[in-house]
This record gives C-alpha cells, sequence and structure tokens, in this order.
C-alpha cells in the first residue's frame, strides 16, 4: 500500500459555545489567528495533537486535521475552503478579518 | 392569516423548554456531540464554516408584521444585524452563538415562529405559492392545505426518522410558482366538475440526481389529502433507501421501482388508511380555512398615474395582477445590483414590517425565489409604497430578470460548499447593471448552487451555475435552459466548466448571443434556447472552441 507523504497540518475547530473558528496553537491553547497556530511537521505529533483537541468537548466541536504551509507570519492555507475560514465571508468584512 | 393556537403555542414552548436544557446539558458535558448534534439539527441549528446558523421557519412563506418584526430583533440583538431569506422559504441567520439559541427561540416562540423540521430526516417546512390568496389565476388559496399537512408532518410519530428529508410544495394555480415538480411530494390543486382536488406528483427533486416530479394521482379530492399523502410517506418509508445516503431521497425510489409500482403500492395503502381518518382532518381544514380569510379590502380606483418613468419601471417588472382590479401584487426584491441575494439588514425588515402595516394590511410573504411579497396592495397606494421602499433601498426594479439572481450561501458560508456563489451572483448582476440592458434582455431566471446540493434551484435555471472544486480551485459548471415552472425542466450542461474570474465574461457572452438570436423582444431566452437548442449558445461560451472546429 502506497503512503502519501505527510503534509504539514493544523489543528482546527469551532468553539463549542460561540462557533467561533479557532485552531491549536503549540501550547496546546485554542487562537482565534491562524498566524498563531501550531504548524504540525510530523505524523505522530499531528495524531497526539488531534487527540488532544477531540479530547475537549466542552470546548471545541468538530476538530480536524488540515493542510497548511508555512507562510512568512506562520502558517497559511493550501486550500480557499480554509482561507475563507480563516478570514471570513468574501460577501461582508465580518468574521477574522474584522477581529484584525 | 393563520394563528397559532393554545397546542400550538404549548407545543412550541415545550419544545424550546426541551431544547434549552439539552444546549445546556451539552455544555456541561452530560450530553456529547455525536448525540446532540441530530437534537440541534431538529431545531434548525447547523455548524457552518464560521459559526453556527440558525433556520427559521416561515411555513408557506407567510408572516405578519410583527413577527418580521421579530426577525429583525433576531438579527440586531443575535447576530450581525442582517437575515438571510432562502429558497425553501426559511430565514438563515449565519451568527449565533449556541448559547444565545434558546433565547432566539423563545423570542420567536412569542409570535408563533420556531425552527422545528427545518432540518433532519423528517417532513421539512410545507412550501406553497408565494402569491396565495392573492393571485388572478389562482383557483383557491394552498396555504390552508399546507397548513393542514404542517400540523400533521410535525412531530408525526412515523415520521421523525425517514430514509432522507421530505419536502412538500402546494400551489392553488396553474402558473406553478412553488416549483411542485421539483419536490418530494407536489401538490397542484385543480377543479373538477365543481369540486376541489389536487394532482399529485411525486418524485420531484435537484441535488445530485435531478429528478421531474411524475404525476402519480391526477385528481385526488380535497376530502383525501392527508390519508393520500400518509399513504405515499409509508410506502417511501418502507422502500426508501437508507443503506446509501445519495439514494435515499424519494426521487430515487420512485426512480428504481417505477411510478407505476409506486403508485400500485401507495394506493394499495391508501387503501388501508382512508377508514383510519374519521374525518377530524377535514374539520381541522374548515378551521384553518376560516384563518385564513382575506382580509376586509378597502375599494379604490384601478387606474393610476404612471407618468413618472421610475414608478412605472418598478410596476413593469415588480407589481403582478391581483384577484381585484383595484388591488396589486408587489414583489419588494431582496437582489439589489451587486449585493448579497436574499440578505435584508435588520432596518430594511422593519421598514418592510412598517409599509405592510400601512398599504399592506399587515402581510407579508417570502418568495422561494428570496424576495418580499406584499400580497395585497390598493393600487391606489403604489406611488407612495414605492417612493417609501426606495428610500430604504428597497425599490430595485428587476423582478424576474437577469440580476434577480437565486444563489445559495456557498462557500463564504456553507460548511458543504465547494465553491462560492454569492460573490458570482453579486458581479453578474453588478456587470448587467453597468451594460443597462436588463430590461432589453426581460426574463431570464439565473440560478448558482455552491455544491451538488443544488440549493440553489441551478438545475432550474434558464442559466444554471453549479460551483465546483477542481483541484483545489473553483470552477463553474453551466447548465441551459431549465425550467421551475409548470413546464418543468432540467438544464443540460454545456461544456467544460470556467475559472472564478471566467464565468462573468461567460455569462455575458450568453446574454449577448440570445440578445443576437432571438426572434423579437418577446422571445424570452428560454423560448430562444427552446427553439434553437444549445449549439448557439455554445459558441458563444466556447469561442475558441468553435474556431479550432473552423
Ligand atoms: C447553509 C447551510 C445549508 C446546508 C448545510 C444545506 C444542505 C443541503 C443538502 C445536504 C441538500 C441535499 C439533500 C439531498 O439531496 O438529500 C440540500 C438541499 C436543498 N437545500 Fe440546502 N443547505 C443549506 C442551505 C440552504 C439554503 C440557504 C437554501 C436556500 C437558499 C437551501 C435550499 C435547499 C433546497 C431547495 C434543497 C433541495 C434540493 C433538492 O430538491 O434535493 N439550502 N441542502
Ligand atoms: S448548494 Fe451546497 S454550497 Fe449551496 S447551500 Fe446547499 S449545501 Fe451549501
Amino acid at each position: 500500500m502506497s503512503r502519501r507523504p505527510f503534509t504539514p497540518k493544523v489543528v482546527t475547530a469551532n468553539l463549542l459555545r460561540e462557533g467561533d473558528v479557532v485552531y491549536l496553537n503549540a501550547q496546546g491553547e485554542w487562537v482565534g489567528d491562524l498566524h498563531d497556530a501550531e504548524l504540525i511537521e510530523d505524523e505522530t505529533r499531528a495524531a497526539e495533537r488531534l487527540a488532544l483537541a477531540e479530547g475537549q468537548p466542552g470546548r471545541v466541536v468538530g476538530a480536524y486535521l488540515t493542510d497548511m504551509k508555512a507562510g512568512r507570519n506562520g502558517p497559511e492555507p493550501v486550500h480557499f475552503r480554509e482561507g475563507f475560514r480563516a478570514t471570513g465571508p468574501s460577501n461582508y468584512p465580518h468574521g477574522k478579518q474584522a477581529e484584525a | 392569516m393563520y394563528h397559532y393556537d393554545d397546542f400550538d403555542r404549548a407545543f412550541v414552548a415545550e419544545r424550546n423548554t426541551q431544547f434549552r436544557a439539552q444546549v445546556e446539558r451539552r455544555l456541561d458535558g452530560s450530553l456529547t456531540e455525536d448525540e446532540f448534534k441530530p437534537l440541534r439539527l431538529m431545531n434548525g441549528v447547523y455548524l457552518q464554516l464560521h459559526a453556527y446558523m440558525l433556520r427559521v421557519a416561515i411555513p408557506y412563506g407567510t408572516i405578519s408584521a410583527p413577527q418580521m418584526r421579530v426577525l429583525a430583533e433576531l438579527a440586531e440583538r443575535w447576530d450581525k444585524g442582517y437575515g438571510h431569506f432562502t429558497t425553501r422559504q426559511n430565514i438563515q441567520y449565519n451568527w449565533p452563538k449556541l448559547v444565545d439559541i434558546p433565547d432566539m427561540l423563545d423570542r420567536l416562540g412569542d409570535v408563533g415562529m420556531h425552527a422545528i423540521q427545518t432540518s433532519g430526516n423528517t417532513i421539512r417546512n410545507v412550501t406553497a405559492d408565494h402569491f396565495a390568496g392573492a393571485a388572478r389565476d389562482e383557483i383557491a388559496d394552498p396555504r390552508p392545505y399546507a397548513e393542514l399537512l404542517r400540523q400533521w408532518s410535525t412531530d408525526h410519530p412515523e415520521f421523525q426518522f425517514l430514509p432522507r428529508k421530505f419536502k412538500i410544495a402546494v400551489t392553488g394555480a396553474p402558473n406553478d410558482r412553488a416549483v411542485t415538480r421539483a419536490h418530494d411530494i407536489g401538490l397542484v390543486l385543480k377543479e373538477r366538475d365543481g369540486e376541489l382536488g389536487f394532482e399529485v406528483l411525486i418524485g420531484g427533486g435537484l441535488g445530485r440526481t435531478p429528478m421531474i416530479g411524475k404525476t402519480v394521482r391526477d385528481f385526488l379530492p380535497e376530502a383525501d389529502l392527508l390519508p393520500y399523502c400518509e399513504a405515499i410517506v409509508s410506502v417511501y418509508n418502507r422502500l426508501g433507501r437508507r443503506d446509501n445516503k445519495y439514494k435515499a431521497r424519494i426521487k430515487i425510489t420512485v426512480h428504481e421501482t417505477g411510478i407505476d409500482e409506486m403508485r400500485r403500492q401507495i394506493e394499495a395503502r391508501f387503501a388501508e388508511l382512508r377508514p383510519l381518518f374519521d374525518g377530524g382532518d377535514l374539520e381541522a381544514l374548515d378551521r384553518i380555512k376560516a384563518q385564513f380569510a382575506l382580509p376586509s379590502f378597502l375599494n379604490g380606483p384601478s387606474e393610476i398615474d404612471l407618468s413618472d418613468p421610475v414608478l412605472r419601471s418598478f410596476v413593469d417588472t415588480n407589481v403582478t395582477p391581483h384577484k381585484r382590479d383595484d388591488h396589486a401584487i408587489v414583489t419588494i426584491s431582496l437582489k439589489a445590483h451587486g449585493k448579497t441575494p436574499g440578505d435584508a439588514s435588520a432596518e430594511q425588515m422593519r421598514v418592510m414590517a412598517d409599509i405592510a402595516e400601512r398599504y399592506a394590511y399587515g402581510e407579508l410573504r417570502i418568495s422561494h425565489e428570496q424576495n418580499v411579497i406584499l400580497p395585497h396592495v390598493r393600487r391606489s397606494d403604489l406611488p407612495v409604497l414605492h417612493a417609501a421602499l426606495r428610500a430604504a433601498g428597497l425599490g430595485t426594479a428587476n423582478v424576474g430578470l437577469a440580476s434577480d439572481i437565486i444563489a445559495c450561501p456557498g462557500m463564504d458560508y456553507c460548511a458543504l460548499a465547494t465553491a462560492r456563489s454569492i460573490p458570482v451572483a453579486q458581479q453578474i448582476a453588478t456587470r448587467i447593471d453597468e451594460m443597462g440592458i436588463e430590461h432589453d434582455i426581460g426574463a431570464l431566471k439565473i440560478k448558482i448552487s455552491g455544491c451538488i446540493n443544488a440549493c440553489g434551484h441551478h438545475h432550474v435555471g434558464h442559466i444554471g451555475i453549479l460551483g465546483l472544486d477542481r483541484a483545489g480551485v473553483e470552477n463553474y459548471q453551466v447548465t441551459l435552459g431549465g425550467d421551475g415552472t409548470e413546464r418543468a425542466a432540467i438544464g443540460e450542461r454545456a461544456g467544460p466548466g470556467f475559472a472564478y474570474d471566467e464565468i462573468v465574461p461567460a455569462v455575458e457572452r450568453l446574454i449577448l448571443a440570445y440578445l443576437d438570436v432571438r426572434e423579437d423582444a418577446g422571445e424570452t431566452f428560454l423560448d430562444a434556447y427552446r427553439r434553437l437548442g444549445p449549439a448557439p449558445f455554445k459558441a458563444a461560451l466556447y469561442p475558441e472552441e468553435k474556431r479550432d472546429a473552423a
């Protein structure tokens, strides 16, 4: 069975109470800004961090690992879906782009 | 219009108390997300891309001015100052916090509104012609039947876990404005020998496998409505495929079983069920009909001064003949060029409520085309009403035209999306406005979905646009010739998709090609497509291929 090489990832979820998009940082805290997230470079660590997130059902909902690449100020989205989650919708200046 | 009785009120209040407790138990950890998710979905609460989403039902699209004000209040107190009206005659709030939703539901309950069965594998919000009660071509008001179906289906013990969601639409007029042929059950009111009844269609639907509904009964007497619908749902509940979510809708059951065999089974089940309905349903129907009594119309002149060209243009597109010569049906466009289709700010909702009270007997409707309707307006009030709408940025005269676009939330909000739809709609509308040819183009329905689920009805758009994800890049497929009316048709795919920055120019080429090939200004885009077939339109969409082939 051929396995795809591991690509860098971030753990993301939504806050249970508020619904806001959040990311897991290197200290294991939930942060709102993608740039502050931990870019996970290896598979074992990724599984551990996801397990850490999934172990907090009272804090977040729908945690998953998603591909990111290293950018100048921290992780950056690979796919446009994560781009919208990280900034907000394109029709109003709502969501994260409003907090910046 | 229909007012909640004590039973309805108690039911909604109890349901809200129950949901409040479920939210608390989720927050304190006694419910897991897996346990909670189906419960929240039953109450219209989704988790979307950026936040939770609350979907509130507006049964058969009918809403009063005080209810509209509460929708505005919810938008302001617990959301970001606006709401999104959808093709299913719902309103969606895109940013509520889970912890606030019980309060939102209580506030809705105060004015007899709720979010029950706006989700889940249940019988959903029953939709009806948005011109119901007012339309000149109407045989009878479809809403009492929709309300009867709502009462019958709400919390129906057998039908809470159907193989898949189930949608019913009713029209009282031969001109189908309720897209009955794209619903699980479509009901078309008819009159035969002085008696009312329905043509019953089943198995219509859009989504990944679009199908036009098929007639299962030519004429169903009015009195048999509930037992017959129960027979349909019961046969579907038994035959519908639970093994595969993508094959679970009744359209697939009808497709795989065949309409004749479906009919045989439904009629057999109906024969069993008929005697079990003891007439209580008909008494309920009579009570409901009384609640839908029309307002006491004020008399007025039928002829009005239309010398103001702006008013004239508004009347041409946004005003429809009413049953009474001295009244009119006014459609308020929520499609101002460049704005998000279907969105209204809290302020606009309040203005619409005020206008409805002053000029429209307090009644409003939400159309599946994501606009708001004032069903009963005295013609003599049209000029002042139009001025009031304009002052609130609600005077756009584009109903039924190219910029009156249906668009689903797409990738800007929806967790299932594969591409954006809102900005495509915004850009098409802006472009058409810049070109200044919208009124010349005439009737044209453009519909956009952000994924194969087809919430934006793209299959029945004259021009349909489906946003897909091609290797991590947005790509838009065009379908042509779809129609959601009584001449329903599924659009045909035109060819390869277009990139995000190519789709608007492609639509522009299509429209220009139509203007070129039409016989005269009376031939609509759809008529021209039906007459000429796809060739000239494909040539406009893919000019380089034509050149290569030459
Ligand atoms: C944003 C959250 C939404 C989600 C998660 C969602 C999800 C879905 C899914 C999964 C389906 C396909 C179901 C099936 O075929 O079994 C569907 C169908 C549909 N949705 Fe949505 N939808 C959303 C928003 C909307 C909105 C905003 C509208 C109205 C503008 C809408 C209108 C419809 C309609 C009319 C269908 C029926 C298509 C059919 O006949 O199968 N939905 N939706
Ligand atoms: S069509 Fe797809 S993207 Fe659009 S609202 Fe429906 S599920 Fe979401």
